[in-house]
């Protein structure tokens, strides 16, 4: 049988008052994908991170730029991908410190991308020099589309 | 549109209780920010953290926690969380928060938090 796949996108303007735009966006997509409201959850939240680190990072906060959000969702996996035009980053480069050294150094680094890493099955990140960057994230889904597999 | 985001003031027995309405995310967080600061610097550093209505965090409105904690701390006071919905409290266990603060049921429990340890023992 052919797959059937749906494609959906959202582009808004980099500024953090749009962040309730894209989890709404995110979070009706992983409904109707079947996800369930945990899981649902756990996407906005990860995709939230994303685009909030490209508003805050990539683009430094120049409201002018635009954050575009794409999804694809088939039988198997729901798959988000962030796109900005702004500064890259290395995610490998960004640390892991635990909590008490990131509290005693007064800073919040890593926290979001650790999340999305905790909440997202795949996590990958393409850098187009003087192009895009684009972080991709993969949330696997049962077969039929009724609900995730475990990622416990 | 309803505001997404906001804070009652009020006092419980002596602790400043901050409860938050709605979602606490990188546009919000600087509300909060300026609300905890304003009770750190007004000298309420037994502060209470009520989340009942809270319907979202992310690691934005997490970082408000940490950036205070130390001085709050330090200074002999503490901020307690109360009345997490599953949905959010995840956020706070996954990222080691459970561990470094006092997460209780419900205020009566932030209360009573404060009588047996003023500050968390970690």
């Amino acid at each position: 049988m052919a797959s059937f796949e749906q494609r959906f996108a959202l582009h808004v303007p980099s500024s953090t008052a749009n962040l309730s735009m894209i989890r709404d966006f995110v979070g009706k997509i992983g409904m109707q994908a079947g996800l369930d409201d945990m899981e649902v959850a756990r996407l906005e939240m990860a995709v939230d991170e994303a685009c909030s680190n490209v508003m805050e990072h990539a683009y430094q906060s120049d409201a002018t730029k635009e954050v575009s959000i794409r999804a694809v969702v088939d039988e198997s996996v729901l798959r988000i991908v962030v796109i900005d035009t702004g500064k890259g980053f290395d995610p490998a480069a960004v640390e892991q410190k635990k909590l008490e050294d990131l509290i005693s150094a007064k800073r919040t680094g890593g926290l979001g991308m650790r999340l999305i890493k905790s909440f997202m099955d795949e996590v990958h990140y393409a850098m187009v020099p003087g192009e895009k960057n684009e972080l991709t994230m993969v949330k696997r889904l049962r077969k039929g589309g009724q609900s995730p597999l475990s990622t416990e | 549109m309803a505001n997404p985001f906001s804070i009652h003031k009020s006092t419980e027995q002596g602790l400043s209780v901050l409860a938050l309405e709605g979602y606490l995310d990188a546009h919000t967080a600087p509300e909060f920010e300026k609300a905890v600061q304003g009770e750190f610097q007004a000298g309420h550093i037994q502060m209470v953290v009520e989340c009942s209505r809270l319907t979202y965090i992310s690691s934005a409105g997490l970082g408000v926690f940490m950036s205070f904690i130390e001085e709050i701390r330090e200074a002999g006071g503490d901020i307690k969380i109360c009345a997490l919905a599953p949905k959010v409290f995840q956020v706070f266990d996954i990222l080691g928060f459970s561990a470094l603060f006092d997460i209780v049921p419900d205020l009566p429990a932030a209360v009573e938090r404060y009588r047996e340890a003023p500050v968390k023992e970690t």
